[in-house]
C-alpha cells in the first residue's frame, strides 16, 4: 500500500510533529517509534508513563434492538466463549470471536455500559468483525464509533498523570470502565492495557483527541510511545498479538487463554457452549490439547523471532513447534519469545532448542509473563 | 581515498590489503539501538553480497553484507557485551569486522563520502 493511501488517526499530525517514524500498520500510518527509540520508550513505560495512540483499533457499540442490555449480552455470547451476561455495568472482560473449528477470528475487550456493550477490536480485523456481528446478530444494532479516538496511558505513573485531568480515575480498579470528563472531553476510560503495567485506555471524541493527548503530554511523567515498544511491552507481559500468537488455526485452549472462558460457558455451566466451535473448545478444556502456547527464554543475547522452528534436540530431529513472536525484552534484559510446543514440552523449565540461522539455540519454557504484571486489582 | 560506502549503508576503511567494515550513522539511526550483533567467524571466505554479520534491534534482524570479495579476519569483540556501541558510535568504536580484500579493484565500484551523502539525501 502506498503511503498516500494509508489512513490517518486523529493524532497523525501530532505524531509527525513529535518526530514519529511513521510506518504502515493495518492500513494506517502509525508511529513505530519517536526520537528516543524503542528501548528507551519501553523503559519509560515501565518506570514512568507512556502515551500510545491506538485509534486504529475498532470501537463498536452493540445494543439489542429491544434496547435491553441483558439481551445484547445474551446475543454476544453467541459469538464468544466468555460470560458476558454476568458482566456488570462498568466492568470489562477479555474474550475472542471463535469460528466453527474453535479457531480465533479476533480477540477483543468487551465492556458493559448500562444497556450497551462496548467492544474494542483489532485494526486488521475491523471490517471482518463488524460484518460478523451484523451477519450473526440480527437482533442487535452494531454502531461503529468512527468518530472516537483511543489513547492508552500506561505505566506506574499513569494514574498520577491522568488524575490531574480526571481526578476520579484514582479509585478505578483493574478492568473497570467509566464515563469520565477528561480535560473537557467526554471520555470513556477503562483501567486496562496491553503492557502489563497499571494504566488506562481512554476513548475520546476524535475532535478532542489531539487536545487531550497534548494535555497528557504536558504532564512530566508522560512521553509518546510507538508501536515498536507496544510490541515488546506486550510480549514481556505475555499477551497475545492477533495474527502472530493467535489466529483462525489456534483455539483459546491451545493459546492458553482458558482463563478467559468462565465456568458458566463450560460443560455443566448454566449457559454451556452456544458459541462457534464450542464442541471443540469445551472438549479441549476437559481432555486437553496436543500443543500449547508457552513463553520461551532463549539462552544468550540473540533474539529468536517469530517463525523460528523448535526442536527437542540440537540435531533438529524431533520438531516440537515454532516461535510465534520474539524480540529482545528491554526490561527482561534478554531475548523473550512465545511459541507453540507439543504439550509434553509445555511445562515451565523444559529445555528445548530453537533453530536460528542454522544454529541450535538452547531455550527453556518460561512461565508467562516474563515481567510481573502490576495491575491495580 | 581510503573510506568507501555502499548502497547497503556500510562503510569500509581500507588499511593496506584489508579493510574495517561497519554500518553508517544513517543506518544506525534507522535501525535504532542494537541489542545483538553476530559476525561470521574469522577465516570465513565470502563473496560480495554474502552475509558477514547480523545486527538486531528490538524489532528486527538485519544482515550486513560483504561489500567485496574477501575473508573475515577479525570481529569487534566488544560488541558481544555492548552491541549498543554500534548505535552510539557506528563509524568508530562500533566497527563490526576486519576483512581481507581479495580483489581491491572492486572498491572502485563503491561510493565516496560525498556520493554516499547524495545517495541518502
Amino acid at each position: 500500500m502506498s503511503a498516500d493511501s494509508l489512513l490517518h488517526t486523529p493524532l497523525y499530525n501530532l505524531h509527525v510533529d513529535a518526530g514519529g517514524k511513521m510506518v504502515p500498520f493495518a492500513g494506517y500510518a502509525m508511529p513505530l517509534n519517536y526520537a528516543d527509540g524503542i528501548m528507551a520508550e519501553h523503559r519509560h513505560v515501565r518506570t514512568h508513563a507512556g502515551l500510545f495512540d491506538v485509534s486504529h483499533m475498532g470501537q463498536v457499540r452493540l445494543r439489542a434492538r429491544s434496547g435491553d442490555g441483558a439481551a445484547a449480552a445474551h446475543a454476544l455470547e453467541r459469538l464468544v466463549p466468555a460470560d458476558i451476561v454476568s458482566l456488570k455495568s462498568g466492568r470489562q472482560r477479555y474474550t475472542q470471536f471463535t469460528n466453527e473449528k474453535g479457531g480465533i477470528l479476533d480477540d477483543l475487550m468487551v465492556a458493559r455500559m448500562g444497556e450497551s456493550l462496548l467492544l474494542v477490536i483489532n485494526a486488521a480485523c475491523k471490517a471482518a468483525d463488524i460484518a460478523h456481528l451484523q451477519d450473526e446478530l440480527a437482533d442487535c444494532l452494531v454502531e461503529v464509533l468512527e468518530d472516537r479516538a483511543l489513547l492508552a496511558l500506561q505505566g506506574p505513573e499513569a494514574e498520577a498523570a491522568l488524575a490531574r485531568l480526571a481526578p476520579s480515575v484514582r479509585d478505578m480498579t483493574f478492568m473497570e470502565v467509566r464515563e469520565v470528563d477528561v480535560g473537557g472531553a467526554l471520555g470513556i476510560i477503562s483501567r486496562s492495557g496491553y503492557t502489563g503495567e497499571d494504566g488506562f485506555e481512554i476513548s475520546v471524541p476524535a475532535l478532542d483527541a489531539s487536545r487531550v493527548a497534548r494535555k497528557l503530554l504536558e504532564q512530566p511523567e508522560v512521553k509518546l510511545i510507538g508501536l515498536g515498544a507496544r510490541d515488546s511491552l506486550r510480549l514481556e507481559a505475555g499477551m497475545c498479538l492477533y495474527g502472530s500468537d493467535i489466529d483462525e488455526t489456534t483455539t483459546p485452549v491451545e493459546a492458553a487463554l482458558e482463563w478467559s472462558i468462565q465456568k458458566s460457558r463450560r460443560r455443566g455451566g448454566v449457559r454451556e457452549g452456544g458459541f462457534p466451535g464450542a464442541d471443540v473448545i469445551l472438549a479441549q478444556l476437559e481432555e486437553g490439547v496436543s500443543r500449547r502456547r508457552v513463553g520461551l527464554l532463549p539462552e544468550g543475547r540473540a533474539p529468536v523471532r517469530g517463525g523460528a522452528p523448535l526442536y527437542a534436540d540440537g540435531e533438529f530431529t524431533t520438531p516440537l513447534g515454532k516461535v510465534t513472536s520474539g524480540a529482545f525484552g528491554p526490561t527482561a534484559e534478554s531475548p523473550v519469545a512465545m511459541a507453540y510446543v507439543a504439550t509434553d514440552y509445555a511445562a515451565p523449565n523444559t529445555p528445548v532448542v530453537a533453530e536460528l540461522r542454522g544454529r541450535a539455540v538452547p531455550a527453556i519454557v518460561h512461565v508467562l509473563p516474563f515481567v510481573p504484571a502490576r495491575f491495580k486489582r | 581515498m581510503t573510506l568507501y560506502f555502499t548502497k547497503e549503508h556500510e562503510w569500509l576503511r581500507v588499511e593496506g590489503d584489508s579493510a574495517v567494515v561497519g554500518i553508517t550513522k544513517h543506518a544506525a539511526e534507522e535501525l535504532g539501538e542494537l541489542v545483538f550483533v553476530e559476525t561470521r567467524d574469522a577465516g570465513t571466505v565470502v563473496q560480495a553480497g554474502d552475509s558477514i554479520a547480523v545486527v538486531e534491534s528490538v524489532k528486527a534482524a538485519s544482515d550486513i553484507y560483504a561489500p567485496v570479495d574477501g575473508e573475515v579476519l577479525e570481529s569487534n569483540a566488544q560488541l558481544a557485551d555492548d552491541p549498543a556501541r554500534v548505535s552510539s558510535d557506528p563509524e568508530g568504536e562500533g566497527w563490526i569486522v576486519k576483512f581481507r580484500l581479495a580483489k581491491p579493484e572492486q572498491l572502485d565500484a563503491l561510493m565516496d563520502a560525498d556520493a554516499y551523502a547524495a545517495f541518502i539525501a
